[in-house]
């Protein structure tokens, strides 16, 4: 079932509309200690029907643990975890209508393709003939028709990973569970199986929830993005928020590149605030009202697609926005160039441009003095 | 260095030579026509047929493959199940002092552990008054304890490269703990126990020392028939019968080896 255009501001976004909407899952205040490690700290967080749902975070940041409380492989130390209105927190995982998706794969051996698909429906004790359709059909889904008879050692890293996924939908779960499900791909396959990915989930109507480590993923994948850091949620947001608006320094540096600087807030008024940054040597005018207080220190950071280079002092409003410095390295990636500038105080700022006209020779190059400037809201404002 | 010169291929040729000179030469006079051992006097197989007439070495190898059969598969079972506890419960306090229990009756001195047994079934018969006498019985008992740390050793290595998510996987289907037990468990590590039962199996058949403590009037398995019989001067038959014991018991490391092997490479790739 496609999604009607019309129905996309309000049937596919229900965490803008939470009075509305019940969560399917919700994870209330869980905490997971291994012995004396905190590996989940009091996560409370709720997913919604059909969304596509990101965990994204290092290793260590407790997001694996959290999939495996959800399919239940894991005890929450405490708290709660409900799904689609259920108490699941004592539930067997043999008793879940949760299906999970192992990094690993962990395709049975043993078993061919066609018995992997249908071990989980044999569980459930279907007649032999819904067994075999449903085994057929989900073949089809992930296009491996002609391989129901081969071994899982017999078949490609990309294949592998889509019998899994066929296995784990084969149940029909409610909620899908997937742990790095393209990790183990080449960059090229995974870029193809992501979109893939995307298009089964949204055809299904099935909640996927996603562990990754690989932001690039999450952006792509992902209706929203959970960003984990040491076992607690540091942001939830939809990836143009996680991106553009970090809530902390911590998401600003985790996602993307981003130029982060200090600096003492001297004007603060409803409309602006003027930040004053030694690092910088110039002074940062926001054109938005902070939560902050006059002399406060406080953080910038901005990304570095959204600054401009030029060899003349280009004007300002306020006596802001723009500073000077020496271009020390440039990394050419093709569509654009990184460029590395020293300032005057030290500090090293990235900006990047993009490579829009042929073999430029007039580009900026090495040792030149150059200018950046922003605009009034390019930047995000940080206070933790 | 010695890549290209004769140093290695001597050495290996020696080492071998040392090893299977005995055991060739024994296999050679086994088709010895002479009655005297170490006189050559021309082939024939006839100490084999004289073998086959002999009620006392029939009866004697056929006690000693029940033995085998029978304790073997007592071992599998009990070995499997200390290797699963061993491998799965990873936290639980002295699992090391466990592990190592457990492997030690492979270095233990079989005449202590032959002591320690008769001892052990001495005392069982006077206090509860069970095994009563010794026999086929005792032997079974005591070729099973050793048996199963050799089990233990073998299903442990292959459990503990088991990728546990396949159980995972299994349970998040829907099976229960015990189904999965036997539908993904089960057949990955049957390999490995089909050459622990194997492995069991040849021990059991080799062994002299435990059994002479433990056996009682009338159950002399194979080896013991054959010690009592070269005590009184070493016959051609029994060079055929070594001949026929080795071949039985390289058959057995030889499959159980391959079944080992054959296994390994297709758990990786999978």
């Amino acid at each position: 079932m496609a999604k009607k255009p019309q129905q996309l501001a309000i049937d596919t976004r229900p965490w803008r509309d939470t009075a509305n909407h019940r969560p399917f899952v919700r994870i209330k205040n869980v905490t997971k200690k291994f012995g004396d490690v905190l590996a989940v700290h009091d996560v409370s967080l709720d997913i919604y029907r059909s969304e596509l749902f990101c965990l994204l975070g290092g290793s260590g940041s407790g997001k694996s643990t959290l999939l495996r409380m959800l399919a239940g492989f894991e005890q929450p130390t405490s708290g709660t975890i409900e799904i689609d209105g259920q108490d699941m927190t004592d539930v067997a995982p043999y008793n879940r209508p949760v299906n999970m998706m192992f990094q690993s794969y962990a395709l049975f051996p043993h078993m061919s393709v066609e018995q992997n698909i249908a071990y989980g429906l044999k569980r459930d004790h279907l007649p032999k003939g819904e067994i075999a359709d449903r085994v057929a059909e989900l073949l089809s889904l992930v296009k491996l028709q002609d391989y129901g008879r081969r071994r899982p050692h017999q078949l490609s890293g990309g294949q592998r990973q889509r019998v899994a996924l066929a296995r784990a939908l084969a149940k029909r779960p409610k909620l899908l569970l997937l742990d790095e499900p393209l990790g183990a791909l080449d960059k090229k396959l995974r870029e193809e199986t992501q979109f893939e990915l995307v298009k089964i989930q949204e055809s299904l109507g099935v909640t996927f929830i996603v562990v990754t480590h690989d932001q690039e993923e999450a952006m792509t994948l992902a209706t929203r993005i959970g960003v984990m850091n040491q076992g607690e949620i540091a942001m939830i947001g939809e990836p143009t928020d996680i991106y553009e608006f970090p809530n902390s320094r911590f998401v600003a540096n985790f996602i993307g590149s981003a130029n982060m600087v200090e600096g003492t807030v001297t004007e603060d008024e409803p409309g602006h605030v003027r930040i004053r940054s030694a690092e910088l040597g110039c002074d940062i005018y926001v054109g938005h009202g902070v939560d902050c207080a006059p002399d406060q220190l406080l953080w910038w950071a901005i990304r570095p697609e959204k600054m401009a280079l030029s060899r003349e002092k280009p004007f300002t409003a306020h006596d802001a926005n723009v500073t000077a410095g020496i271009v020390e390295e440039i990394a050419y990636l093709g569509d654009i160039s990184v460029y590395q500038v020293a300032l005057e105080s030290g500090k090293r700022i990235r900006v990047s441009q993009t490579n829009s006209v042929r073999g430029n020779p007039d580009a900026i190059t090495w040792d030149e003095k150059v200018y950046i400037t922003w605009s009034d809201n390019a930047g995000s404002v940080l206070t933790v | 260095m010695f890549r290209r010169g004769w140093f290695l291929p001597i050495a290996a040729a020696l080492g071998f030579s040392f090893l299977y000179a005995p055991i060739v030469s024994l296999v050679i006079f086994s088709f010895n026509e002479s009655r005297l051992v170490t006189v050559w006097s021309g082939f024939s197989t006839k100490w084999y047929g004289e073998l086959f007439r002999d009620p006392q070495m029939l009866g004697a190898a056929w006690l000693s493959l029940q033995i085998a059969a029978l304790s073997a598969s007592i071992a599998l079972v009990l070995g499997t199940l200390a290797a699963v506890a061993l491998v799965r419960f990873r936290r639980f306090r002295g699992r090391t002092l466990f592990s190592g229990m457990v492997s030690a009756p492979l270095v233990m001195p079989d005449v202590i552990t032959g002591l320690a047994l008769l001892l052990l079934f001495v005392a069982m018969e006077s206090f509860i008054g069970w095994p009563r006498g010794r026999g086929m019985l005792t032997i079974v008992i005591a070729h099973s304890t050793f048996c199963m740390a050799y089990v233990c050793v073998v299903v442990q290595s292959r459990l503990s490269d088991f990728d546990r998510s396949l159980e995972e996987a299994a349970m998040d289907l829907g099976a229960s703990p015990v189904r999965t037990f036997f539908d993904i468990t089960l057949p990955i590590i049957a390999p490995a126990l089909v050459s622990g039962w194997l492995l069991g199996f040849t021990l059991s058949l080799d062994d002299l020392v435990i059994a002479s403590f433990v056996s009682g009037p009338g159950s002399s398995t194979l080896p013991m028939v054959i010690f009592s019989k070269v005590r009184l001067g070493v016959s051609p038959d029994v060079n055929a019968l070594a001949t026929i014991i080795i071949g039985i018991v390289a058959t057995g490391v030889l499959i159980a080896t391959i079944i080992q092997l054959r296994s390994k490479p297709k758990k990786a790739r999978a």
